[in-house]
């Protein structure tokens, strides 16, 4: 199994998710209590170096992080592409990093 | 798997730099406002409340939105067994801003389900419902062209099949034929009796689960806690990348899915993580 990242980069970044949800007062939120709480708790569950728990724990964390930036990424995805009704075709290329095509000598058929 | 193998994956640059730079994601900046010029067909529920909280019941924990108890669809009350989970589905719920995205609240969801279970089923019938879909398992059926993906397949699915296969002691293997591999009866005997330990609650996330990732395979590697959420929805999505990495990527749409899936999953391992686990700490008796 790869290595997880630090449960410390885990934990900010669950943090990081929470103030984005909550705002300020996200330190007052259930969540960012119950999140510290398991991240103190876990530190040093038993002596041994090979902690299950403690392996359990962090996969958990890593997941729960991931729940929260792919929900928050997903949605920002969703109202940057998908919240627009129709746009003209010079956005609808932008969209897709694209130009409309220009002709400097004019199209041809125009006065 | 290895830090590597995500890392031969790297896909181009999105052309929009980094998405997500705070002035876009701020809730309330004028810039979401006014993309919001198009609103859906059908009535969407503003939010109604001030404050998620929780309360401790007989048979769990309870969510009050303001002073109202939340029900499920069905109109029971909606108790929740562990703790964890309640936290994370009351945040779902404070998570929403002006309207209500129920498509956004997987966890929710699935405790809907769970309490409501509105297409009856029994563990008996999720159990031979897992076993039906191994048979069409995406890490067992693979392509025979083009050569690269074939390669790629096998790089990236035998290991964790083999872990499989290791950890449960069983017989599974991969095939190309159109038909798909051959489950051995022993096999799907031993994940039978595994299975059953589960309880309903978590054969409903697991279910979820594999529903998302098409695998039995990679779902039980996450659940196993083998695979983290981005390796197995990696995996799952393995032919898609390939092409990714060939044709280009279109961030509307790949990434897209790609963290959609990604929500879910990990919406779906939480969910079976939370309503399987018994916190007891046991204490090491210490020796004089």
């Amino acid at each position: 199994m790869a290595a997880l990242s630090s449960p410390l980069r885990v934990c900010r970044g669950i943090l990081k998710e929470l103030r984005a949800i909550h705002g300020p007062t996200y330190n007052r939120s259930l969540a960012y209590n119950y999140v510290m709480d398991q991240f103190r708790k876990n530190k040093q569950v038993t002596a041994e170096r090979y902690c299950r728990a403690q392996d359990e724990a962090n996969h958990d964390s890593h997941t729960y992080l991931c729940l929260l930036a792919s929900s928050r990424t997903h949605q920002a995805l969703h109202n940057l592409y998908h919240v627009k009704g129709e746009c003209s075709t010079a956005q609808a290329a932008s969209m897709v990093g694209l130009r409309l095509p220009t002709q400097p000598g004019g199209k041809g058929w125009e006065n | 798997m290895t830090a590597a193998m995500l890392k031969s994956l790297v896909r181009l640059q999105s052309h929009f730099g980094n998405i997500l730079s705070p002035g876009q994601l701020c809730p309330r900046s004028q810039q979401l406002r006014t993309a919001l010029n198009y609103s859906s067909a059908t009535a969407e529920r503003k939010r109604f409340y001030q404050d998620v909280s929780l309360s401790q019941g007989e048979g769990g924990y309870e969510i009050s939105l303001d002073q109202r108890k939340l029900k499920t669809p069905g109109g029971k009350l909606f108790i929740v067994p562990n703790e964890a989970l309640a936290i994370a589905v009351a945040t779902e719920w404070d998570a929403q801003k002006d309207t209500l995205k129920f498509y956004t609240m997987h966890l929710s969801t699935l405790c809907n389900t769970a309490l409501d279970n509105p297409t009856q089923r029994n563990k008996e019938q999720m159990i031979s419902a897992a076993l039906k879909f191994l048979e069409t398992d995406t890490v067992c059926y693979r392509v025979d062209e083009p050569h690269g993906l074939v390669e790629l397949q096998k790089k990236e699915w035998d290991p964790v099949l083999h872990w499989m296969e290791n950890r449960y002691n069983v017989t599974i293997g991969s095939s190309s034929s159109i038909l798909g591999p051959e489950i051995p009866e022993a096999t799907k005997e031993t994940f039978r009796q595994h299975l059953n330990s589960y309880s309903f609650w978590s054969l409903t996330g697991l279910e979820y689960v594999i529903t998302q990732l098409k695998s039995v395979v990679l779902s039980m590697g996450m659940i196993d806690r083998h695979l983290t959420v981005e390796q197995a929805v990696l995996l799952s999505r393995l032919e898609e990348e390939y092409q990714i990495q060939h044709w280009g990527n279109v961030e509307s749409a790949h990434d897209y899915d790609m963290y959609e899936l990604r929500a879910r999953t990990a919406a779906g391992a939480l969910f079976v993580h939370l309503t399987s686990e018994s916190l007891t700490v046991k204490r090491k008796l210490m020796q004089n």
